[in-house]
């Protein structure tokens, strides 16, 4: 299984994947990273509603996001992904 | 030990709290200063500024509260304000607390602080939940691997205070010192940061302190503000040639690769020190989440959390107001009684109708601010305000603004004052600005007494209830018509990325609610008693000045001719007695806001009011209830209850023009105390003028529409 590169906004719930690279500027790149989405940092989708802002699994902590910016963070699957639920 | 601090004692030592949002900070400051606190401004940016003292083993200690930051770079107000407080007001130790139950991220904070190579001390907070989350901390090993000592602590409980105290008075006397560790940035940075050391020749003064090889990896960083403190063009075309090197050799811009390479560090330190037993942390969060965010039923549960916040704040709140009304009245009455009855006594009319009538006034709505700001602290303290937020995004999204903005928007149907006060809670200062602007649109509770004397003057019964929600509606529509209308405008900007964290839900702490309610109940005190007492005061002025001396023909743009002999002046304010009624009426008449009120009625004419209404309006300026007693006051009535003024009201205007008042009252000119707390909120006049002139030319047109096409309709 090859593993693609998809905007975070494509993932659906219970997903693991691996933060690749986000297209913003310096403000926002450093404030992703504070947050912990730093590239090669692996996380979880915990809710992918479709539209609005999206639930993520990051290091300890849950982060919301709003779906623009999640169409500009790219990611991979991880291989053998999927938590529990969904998938 | 002991002896060797208490010979320190003279000196009060200073420690910041540095420390991620949500991670205990507020709680261990609250534990550490209890009651002694100070809340305030950071000079020129509206973050908050805490400051509080303790004293341990006969030492003084004053601890400054940092505003929560997940990192320090130059990107936010809170970040910025956080590093200057750090560099410049140099405390004697920086206590970094890091939720123990979400290491890595909140160590990335620490990491920054060890590289500025500050007396440092983490406190790991949330000990009790780490442990019951199953994170077991070889702490000793932990503390060797980042050079810094660590206590564990419960903020909630004060577990580990006492110890962290011990150690912050041996870290400010030397007797504890940290080890400097340098994280390994990797072959190509640190090549860079070689580079870049030995052309930084003269270190900018504010950054005296500070190490030169952390100057050099902040401007690899291309940190701004650091860039900025180097007047130095040759060093800062070198490291901007270091840079473009460094970004193509890495494929990525330097400064997310030492980001990655700092959490690089703290996971290899993690992995070392910290055992994981089980894996439940979330688990009832994300269930309780599950709910609370849902697609259909996230908003309905947001919507009657709301209900419930107002209802508690209205319902239990009103009998306080009210008990607070009778002690003003009495106050007043007592106040009175040391003068003659029907005194005229320009003294007395000052301190009963200016002061206690003003401010006490605006003091009566004390109990509704600290319920209303006690449940906001609730929703905050619990965790739910993130999902709030998080639920209403993306309506709120859709006119430019942040969901959080909600929060503030909806305190203004309460008053507008704490509501402005709210919006600090927005980090993003176009979001807030929009956001201030639209805040006096949300019907506030001080209108509603208008709408209570015009709706029953001219509406049948069964139409009150429909009329009051026309209001209130055409409030928010506007608003959000507004919002929007500004952030594609002035306010123009790409909208605020929504990126938030959602903590763990907790259990607020009584003590907590207590001072945080109590903090914002002091700024509205203080606002009373300053701003608002002064702009009582003036308006108290333009209404008894001129003095009106017995016997005056007056006449009023054509309007109405009115010949008056009696005795004595006018008593002025809202309660005037059955005789001095008429002599009220001809001082208000006579007086300055009298005067404006005629000067204007030409302008006003065309949205069907008159001098009487322009008159009133001029004083719903001071306070927008004020507009009732004004109107009482031009009407002569003899202040016993409204219904004799509706009666005049019903005779003298037509229903529309009564929905015409109501209207221009909800969007008009912003009341005193609101244009005061958004110069100070905004930290200038500019906004303040922009706002009480924007909305007061919104509120002519819409009225102006409304009234024409209303009278063309033969509706009045």
């Amino acid at each position: 299984m090859v593993s693609s590169t998809k905007p975070l906004s494509h993932i659906k719930d219970g997903e693991k994947v691996k933060f690749v690279s986000v297209e913003a500027g310096r403000g926002l790149k450093n404030l992703l990273a504070a947050m912990g989405l730093v590239p090669n940092t692996e996380f979880s989708v915990v809710k992918n509603g479709g539209h609005g802002p999206m639930i993520l699994a990051v290091k300890h902590s849950r982060l919301a996001l709003g779906r623009v910016m999640a169409t500009k963070i790219m990611v991979t699957k991880c291989l053998h992904s999927t938590l529990a639920k969904g998938a | 030990m002991i002896q060797a601090i208490t010979a320190k004692a003279q000196k009060t030592i200073t420690i910041a709290l540095a420390g991620n949002p949500n991670s205990g900070k507020t709680t261990l400051f609250n534990h550490l200063t209890g009651a002694h606190q100070h809340v305030g401004n950071y000079p020129g940016v509206t973050v908050e500024k805490k400051e509080g003292k303790t004293s341990h083993k006969g030492s003084e200690i004053a601890v400054i509260d940092l505003p929560g930051t997940y990192s320090l770079t130059a990107y936010s107000i809170e970040e910025r304000v956080a590093r200057a407080a750090i560099i410049d007001e140099k405390p004697d130790v920086i206590v970094d607390v890091v939720d123990s139950s979400n290491l890595e991220r909140n160590l990335y904070l620490a990491t920054q602080l060890m590289e500025m190579e500050l007396p440092l001390i983490l406190a790991f907070n949330m000990a009790d939940l780490a442990k019951e989350r199953g994170f077991l901390f070889d702490l000793e090993h932990l503390s060797t691997l980042l050079g810094v000592p660590i206590i564990s602590t419960v903020g909630r409980t004060g577990h580990g205070v006492a110890g962290l105290l011990d150690r912050v008075l041996e870290v400010a006397d030397g007797s504890c010192a940290g080890q400097k560790r340098e994280i390994n940035y990797g072959k190509e940075i640190e090549g860079a940061i070689e580079q870049v050391l030995p052309l930084i020749s003269q270190i900018p003064t504010r950054y005296a302190g500070s190490p030169k090889r952390w100057l050099a990896l902040k401007l690899i960083e291309q940190d701004k503000e650091i860039a900025e403190a180097f007047e130095d063009a040759k060093l800062l075309a070198a490291v901007d040639e270091v840079v473009k090197r460094l970004t193509v050799l890495l494929g990525e811009g330097p400064e997310v690769v030492i980001a990655e390479r700092r959490y690089g560090f703290i996971s290899g330190a993690c992995q070392e020190c910290v055992k994981t037993t089980t894996e439940m942390r979330h688990d009832v969060s994300d269930m309780i989440d599950t709910i609370v965010t849902h697609k259909a039923l996230g908003l309905p549960i947001f919507l009657v959390l709301m209900y419930f916040v107002f209802q508690l704040t209205f319902t239990v709140g009103t009998p306080f107001v009210m008990l607070l009304e009778k002690i003003f009245a009495a106050l007043g009455a007592g106040i009175s009684s040391f003068w003659p009855a029907g005194s005229d006594s320009l003294v007395r009319s000052l301190l009963v109708d200016g002061v206690i009538g003003g401010v006490g006034g605006v003091l009566t709505f004390l109990p509704n601010v600290v319920l209303l700001f006690m449940a906001i602290a609730v929703l905050e303290d619990t965790g739910y305000m993130a999902r709030a937020a998080f639920v209403v995004d993306h309506i709120m999204h859709k006119i430019g603004l942040h969901g959080k903005s909600f929060i503030p928007m909806l305190v203004g149907f309460g008053c507008s004052v704490p509501a402005i006060m709210a919006t600090r809670i927005l980090e993003s200062r176009r979001n807030r600005l929009t956001t201030i602007m639209v805040i006096p649109l949300m019907s506030c509770g001080a209108r509603y007494p208008i709408y209570a004397l015009i709706i029953p003057a001219f509406f049948p019964l069964k139409w009150h209830g429909p009329v009051m929600w026309l209001i209130y509606v055409t409030g928010i529509a506007l608003a959000v018509a507004v919002a929007k209308i500004l952030r594609l405008t002035i306010f123009k900007g790409e909208t605020i990325p929504f990126v938030m964290e959602l903590p763990p839900y907790r259990m607020p702490t009584a003590k907590a609610l207590v001072i945080h309610a109590w903090e914002r109940a002091k700024l509205y005190l203080q606002k009373a008693g300053t701003t608002i007492l002064m702009a009582s005061l003036i308006m108290w002025g333009a209404t008894n000045f001129p003095r009106w001396e017995g016997v005056v023909t007056v006449e009023r743009g054509g309007a109405e001719s009115v010949t008056a002999v009696v005795e004595g002046s006018a008593e002025g304010g809202v309660t005037v007695g059955r005789g001095g009624g008429e002599a009220a009426q001809m001082q208000l008449t006579h007086s300055i806001a009298g005067r404006v009120g005629a000067f204007i009625e030409p302008a006003i004419k065309p949205l069907g009011f008159d001098w009487k209404i322009g008159t009133a309006l001029v004083g719903a300026f001071a306070a927008k209830e004020i507009f009732v007693s004004q109107m009482g006051v031009v009407f002569a009535t003899d202040g016993q209850g409204n219904q004799t003024l509706r009666d005049k009201l019903a005779e003298s205007y037509s229903g529309l023009t009564g929905f015409c008042i109501m209207l221009f009252c909800l969007i008009a000119i912003p009341c005193m105390a609101t244009v005061a707390i958004t110069k100070a909120e905004t930290g200038g006049w500019k906004w303040a003028l922009f706002q009480l002139g924007g909305l007061t030319v919104l509120a002519y047109l819409v009225v102006l529409i409304v009234y024409q096409v209303g009278h063309g309709l033969g509706l009045g």
